[in-house]
């Protein structure tokens, strides 16, 4: 499940939203607001985002971290608008079979909305506010598989 | 033909707009799109070259040709963060 909008993080939301029987780990990861960053005080921040986009992002992460870690249920969620220091902006929650897994995939579930999901954050502070523009989103890359067809033919 | 162009964060500002309709010429690719807005729009000049542009929801490189009622999005650099 994903959800990218101005309704509050809910961590109770993430956690019903990934129960699975099958599964015996659950690895959450929330991203709060500092009040500092590279020693510049933080008293808000701004999230700007492409919505549609950001959703349809999201959904391929969460197609990844099933594929790649055997994740059962993920929910991934960013918030927009205004944040003070402490309100949670972005939740992962991934339940897998067993603890490894849970934690790879929390893992990789936030990395990959870091670098991918265009949402953008203004942080303000006693020196004015200023955009953080600092990683080019790029064109995912192709899921091909690279196994040459010979080898897969084997038996 | 009609297009529609969407700008975010600091472009948004630059821009002082968030959403522009524009008439273009049928064959206009991303780049040429690209030109045209940085030398039309004087806030955008020198700005978009270090956006993605992302047609109809996914990034495009600069080749990409447009057409009729494409959204085409120019989305500045993410933050990223400190690990």
């Amino acid at each position: 499940m994903t959800r990218v909008g101005p309704e509050p993080i809910v961590l109770e939301d993430a956690l019903r939203a990934v129960e699975d029987p099958s599964c015996g780990g659950i690895a959450v990861f929330l991203g709060v607001v500092r009040n500092r960053h590279e020693g510049k005080r933080v008293t808000k921040i701004h999230y700007d985002a492409y919505p549609e986009m950001a959703n349809a992002v999201l959904a391929r992460i969460e197609a990844g971290l099933r594929r790649t870690h055997g994740a059962k249920a993920v929910y991934l969620a960013h918030r927009t608008g205004l944040h003070r220091v402490g309100d949670a902006s972005v939740v992962v929650a991934v339940a897998t079979p067993h603890r490894g897994e849970a934690f790879a995939a929390c893992r990789e579930g936030i990395e990959r909305i870091k670098s991918e999901l265009p949402v953008w954050k203004k942080e303000y502070g006693p020196g004015g506010a200023v955009w953080k523009e600092e990683v080019a989103l790029r064109k995912p890359a192709r899921r091909t598989s690279r196994r040459p067809a010979a080898r897969s033919r084997r038996t | 033909m009609k297009i529609r162009i969407l700008f975010f964060a600091s472009v948004a500002d630059a821009a002082r707009s968030r959403q522009l309709d524009l008439e273009v010429e049928p064959g206009t690719s991303v780049g040429g799109l690209r030109k045209r807005l940085e030398r039309e729009r004087p806030g955008l000049a020198g700005r978009l070259g270090k956006c993605a542009a992302a047609v109809n929801q996914a990034v495009a490189g600069p080749e990409t040709v447009l057409s009729e009622e494409d959204e085409v999005a120019f989305l500045p650099p993410v933050s990223g963060g400190a690990r």
